[in-house]
């Protein structure tokens, strides 16, 4: 498996580090309630198709991205900066 | 027997090799099969589970009979193909699977029980009693059945790994992938083309027909010449490309040939991982078999290795050869024997209406039905319409069709597809995205038709690559027919062999199907059809057609199995290489190592760093009394330990201040300029991730420390918060644990000894950080503690570590101390209740630790809601305590559970357990850290430590963490 990395280009999936679910982006605010966190911290979904997940590229420039893939075909559909999708949204 | 000349054999450069013990002469580029052949001997090893004596039935990897063991001693390989393996002077092989000897094998009696040893014999006998399948049936018939072994012993042979990446892979070096090479190479691609055999040229090189005016294998050399010679080419001979994974990526193994590894000691064998942009699969086709009654006999091969035989090594097969196949293969075998002067005395044609301009015995419309002889072929049975004869032959080529080589297409998924016409499954469109398929192993079975393919396929892949394809002629080549009719099996009695490695026979599949194992994928498990090295490349598709006919559905209906890589068996040691010993994991070492080394510490591993256990003594007999004397020394004079092992985080920029109160519990905007704080850092799901200290170097500089072993999580952790959660901020970090060396300097005596060092007054409160140099070198002081002394620790430049290191420990000991240890270092903080990864282990909570009172009230952080969490504070958690033992110097063991007193020691009962012990030299006893349920309202009460795995059990008094100078004085002071 190969990913391309905004910053360094295409490279193994041995150099990046695998999260989950980009959900993780969208913390609740603080006084949000027990259910929102209960969801951010542990409720994740298990797609057969499309899923947005958070890599981090440990074994090159450090960047944490947003790799957008199919869990079927294996199909790479992009790759972009998570500091970018926070600031644009 | 040799013919007197031709193949591609150096007839100047004969050597000498052994097998089975015996001396046999062959020529460079032979194969040991080619050069016993030469010698007239057939028998080359005995069968899986009927010790049936066998020969080889093909010329290539996918070789199911002739495996030997290559080599003595450590280094032996096991069920090497003799079809592959080159001979070369001092090459030493040996049969397998037989005892005494290949000639007689005592258990060739296997065959005589065959009856009673069909597919699910096992299953079906070894049921009773249940307890002997492990103690005595499946040793025993892992005796009976199997195939070589390893010598069991390291072997100091090498392997190698090695990473390459190109514009184009061409899989396969026959007709179409020389094509197709040359086509994008032209072009401007880089290309490697990769070939398990030894020199390209694919089936060029068995073929007598003619490329561009010219016998097949001299255009071979020609046009691989002109790749050798292009900058962007790199041929890979030698080198099975063995899977094909995600986006590109494949594997492949690289065997050196046995001259080098001779001459330039290198690597036995590579395993390389391509990268390719675009791939063209050439890998050709392999010819299958026809079953018939011991159609496994010595002298019975297939039509195609024949020819490879005759042509490629100047064999002479036999002395009468009998041909038999469905298809035109069996007719050029016919030919080309007869144009060396070979006997062929039948040409077996199951095509009714065959002809042949051929001038020997044909018998179209008939099939052979039997094989005769034991250890070698003598005779075959030859059944028409109406009458049937035999005929003695001592060789029989036999041809059921070709098989293209669909494996890699199939790596991802996909699945290969039937072609009536063709008889036989082709590679489904679009399988691995990227890669074209070309030649035979598209359907294309004449050489003109490979050569265009190919060539076509190169040019797309140039345009693909946006390259500018160069057009060119193709040479003109041989552009046969290639007609076949459905043959499996031939009916009749006895036995009619499917899968010669595996000694599965047509009957054993129809009877699989009988007991409803249907399914292709059940049939195979229950025959083991198709296991083992050859993975059923000659009997696959045999296979299905033979059950399709039993079950009565359908070839296309039926299905393969699924083909999985690795395409040819490749060795643990290839896929591990440089990973044994030493290699499994990189060392980290600080610069503090040598010197420890050389005071004769030995080296604990912490992670992949290595940390001295503690610094023997003369007279010290054990650890433990380094260790007592190491702790003493810290306490009463002064000690010295390398910290450079803990994560260093270099935080910068307006922000940092309040991205640390985001990470940390408590406040880090507050922390003065030239000050350290401790710091607890949470997972946002409300447990410890970390804890440490961090120091304010200036307005926007803080240097962060992590625990050893959490330093790459901490980063990772860091950089997501910022760049996931809060890129906003305006700040960065970056580690520098490897580019400053710190060590611990602690104890009563500890100013005393850095006021010499750094030549002045030390003028360090407590919590205290400050820059200093040591004549041209810039170093900072810390003060901070982590044994409960008067402590500092000291950074410098990782360059000069080693030299500071040195001077400490002389300095130390000059003052009655000197350096400690791991060990002793573990002794001092538990002393203190200082915590490590030992308990804050990923269960606990700030609540637990009995710091839920760092958890700021006023400000946001990670972790900070989920903290607050019912289930995760209150009596029922388990909460971290001292503990001692009632009876003084009683062991406490780390991992043993703590119950009641009167309780049974069971789990229900569990009260919570031990984490970290030591012995106490301070405090003259055994002290422990741990956690119990509620334990922090439970001070004064006695617990019962129960360790089932030794038996042993000790009344603790539950205490406060902290043990030692509670006050703190002698750490602040």
């Amino acid at each position: 498996m190969r990913i391309t990395c905004p910053i360094c280009g295409a490279r193994d999936r041995r150099e990046f580090y695998y999260m989950g679910a980009a959900v993780a982006l969208d913390r609740p605010v603080p006084e949000a309630d027990a259910a929102a966190w209960n969801a951010y911290i542990h409720e994740r979904d298990n797609p057969a198709g499309l899923t947005r997940d958070l890599w981090y590229h440990e074994a090159g420039c450090g960047a944490w991205l947003v790799v957008t893939r199919d869990t079927i075909s294996h199909e790479v559909h992009g790759v972009t900066l998570a500091s970018d999708m926070r600031a644009g949204g | 027997m040799r013919f007197a000349q031709g193949g591609l054999i150096d007839r100047e450069a004969p050597v000498e090799f052994s097998f089975d013990g015996r001396s046999y002469r062959g020529f460079a580029g032979d194969t040991l099969a080619s050069a016993l052949l030469a010698n007239d001997i057939r028998l080359m090893g005995r069968s899986f589970k009927y010790h049936r004596p066998r020969g080889p039935l093909t010329a290539g990897s996918e070789e199911p009979n002739a495996l030997v063991t290559l080599g003595e001693g450590p280094g032996q390989e096991p069920n090497a193909r003799a079809t592959t393996c080159e001979v070369h002077d001092g090459l030493v092989a040996r049969s397998q699977n037989r005892w005494p000897g290949l000639g007689f094998d005592l258990l060739g009696v296997n065959d005589w029980a065959a009856p009673f040893l069909g597919a699910g014999f096992y299953y079906k006998t070894f049921m009773w009693p249940k307890s002997f399948w492990e103690r005595l049936y499946e040793p025993l018939i892992r005796r009976a059945a199997g195939l070589g072994s390893l010598s069991g012993v390291a072997s100091a042979e090498t392997c190698d790994k090695a990473f390459a990446h190109c514009d184009l892979l061409v899989i396969g070096a026959g007709p179409a992938g020389l094509m197709a090479a040359l086509a994008a190479a032209r072009a401007g691609a880089d290309v490697i083309l990769a070939d398990e055999d030894t020199r390209p040229g694919g089936a060029l090189l068995r073929e007598s027909g003619e490329v561009a005016g010219q016998p097949g294998a001299h255009w071979a050399v020609q046009v691989s010449e002109e790749l050798a010679g292009m900058d962007n080419v790199r041929i890979m001979c030698r080198t099975s490309v063995t899977g094909v994974y995600d986006h590109g990526t494949y594997a492949a193994l690289e065997r050196a040939a046995p001259a080098t590894v001779r001459r330039e000691g290198a690597a036995t064998e590579t395993f390389w991982r391509i990268v390719a942009r675009r791939t063209v699969l050439a890998a050709g086709a392999l010819e299958r078999p026809v079953a018939f009654r011991d159609n496994d006999r010595p002298g019975v091969m297939l039509a195609g290795a024949v020819r490879a035989y005759a042509n490629r090594w100047a064999v002479r097969p036999g002395r009468a050869v009998a041909v038999f196949g469905n298809n035109d293969s069996a007719h050029r075998t016919a030919r080309d024997l007869m144009a060396r002067g070979v006997h062929v005395c039948a040409l077996v044609d199951a095509r009714h209406g065959a002809r042949t301009d051929l001038d020997l015995p044909f018998f179209p419309g008939a099939v052979v039905s039997r094989a005769h002889g034991g250890r070698r072929l003598e005779a075959v049975d030859i059944r028409m319409p109406g009458r049937s004869l035999r005929l003695r032959a001592d060789c029989l080529a036999i041809s059921g069709g070709w098989n293209p080589s669909v494996h890699l297409t199939c790596h991802l998924g996909a699945r290969p597809v039937w072609d009536a016409d063709l008889v036989a499954f082709l590679p489904g469109a679009g399988a691995v995205p990227g890669l074209d398929v070309a030649g035979a192993a598209s359907g294309v079975f004449s050489t003109a038709g490979c050569l265009e393919s190919g060539w076509h396929a190169g040019m797309a892949a140039a345009r693909a690559l946006d390259l500018k394809p160069v057009e060119a002629a193709i040479p003109k080549a041989e552009d046969g027919h290639y007609d076949i009719v459905p043959l499996w099996a031939v009916p009749g009695k006895g036995r009619a062999w499917v899968d010669f490695q595996n000694d599965v026979t047509v009957k054993d599949v129809s009877q699989a199907a009988q007991e409803n194992f249907r399914s292709v994928e059940h049939m195979k498990r229950y025959t083991t059809q198709g296991m083992a090295p050859d993975q059923g490349k000659n009997s696959n598709v045999v296979a299905l057609a033979v059950l399709a006919d039993a079950t009565r559905d359908g070839i296309p209906e039926t299905g393969t199995t699924t083909f999985r890589p690795p395409f040819t068996p490749v060795s643990i040691a290839a896929m591990g290489a440089g990973a044994q010993g030493m290699g499994f994991a990189p060392r980290r070492l600080t610069t503090s190592h040598r010197v420890s080394l050389r005071r004769g510490a030995p080296m604990l591993e912490v992670g992949l760093w290595y940390r001295p256990s503690h610094y023997p003594r003369v007279g010290e007999a054990t650890w433990r009394e380094s260790c007592d004397r190491e702790a003493r020394m810290v306490r009463e004079s002064v000690g010295i330990t390398d910290v450079s092992t803990l994560g260093k985080i270099d935080i910068q920029g307006p922000d940092a201040a309040r991205f640390l109160d985001f990470v940390y519990t408590n406040r880090f905007t507050t922390l003065a300029e030239g000050r350290v704080r401790y710091g607890l850092m949470l997972r946002e799901d409300g447990h410890v991730m970390d804890d440490g200290t961090t120091a304010r170097l200036g307005p926007e500089h803080y240097l962060m420390t992590t625990t050893t072993a959490a330093a790459g999580q901490v980063l990772r952790h860091l950089e997501f918060v910022h760049q996931c959660l809060c890129p906003h901020m305006d700040l960065r970090l970056i580690s520098v644990t490897e580019q400053w060396a710190q060590f611990a300097v602690a104890g009563p005596r500890a100013s005393a000894l850095l006021e010499e060092v750094l030549q002045g007054p030390l003028d360090l409160p407590f919590m205290g950080c400050r820059a200093v140099s040591m004549g041209p070198v810039g170093a900072r002081l810390f003060r901070i503690s982590f044994s409960g002394e008067q402590g500092y620790e000291i950074a410098v430049p990782s360059r000069y570590g080693e030299g500071l290191f040195s001077r400490l420990v002389d300095r130390a000991e000059a003052l009655g101390g000197g350096a400690y240890g791991m060990e002793a270092l573990n002794v001092l903080r538990i002393e203190k209740g200082f915590i490590t990864h030992a308990e804050i282990h990923g269960r606990v909570t700030a609540f637990d630790i009995g710091m839920a009172g760092m958890i700021s009230k006023d400000k946001d952080c990670i972790g900070k809601a989920a903290a607050a969490r019912p289930g995760l504070l209150g009596a029922e958690r388990e909460q971290l305590v001292g503990l001692r033992p009632v009876k003084s110097g009683a062991a406490i063991l780390a991992g043993a559970h703590l119950f009641e007193e009167q309780a049974e020691a069971i789990s229900r009962h569990d009260q919570g357990y031990v984490t970290s012990t030591c012995h106490s030299p301070a405090l003259g006893d055994t002290l422990a850290l741990g956690f119990l349920r509620n334990g922090r309202a439970r001070h004064g009460e006695v617990v019962r430590m129960v360790e089932h795995l030794q038996g042993v059990e000790t009344l603790c008094r539950v205490s406060d963490p902290l043990a030692f100078d509670p006050a703190g004085g002698r750490m602040r002071d």
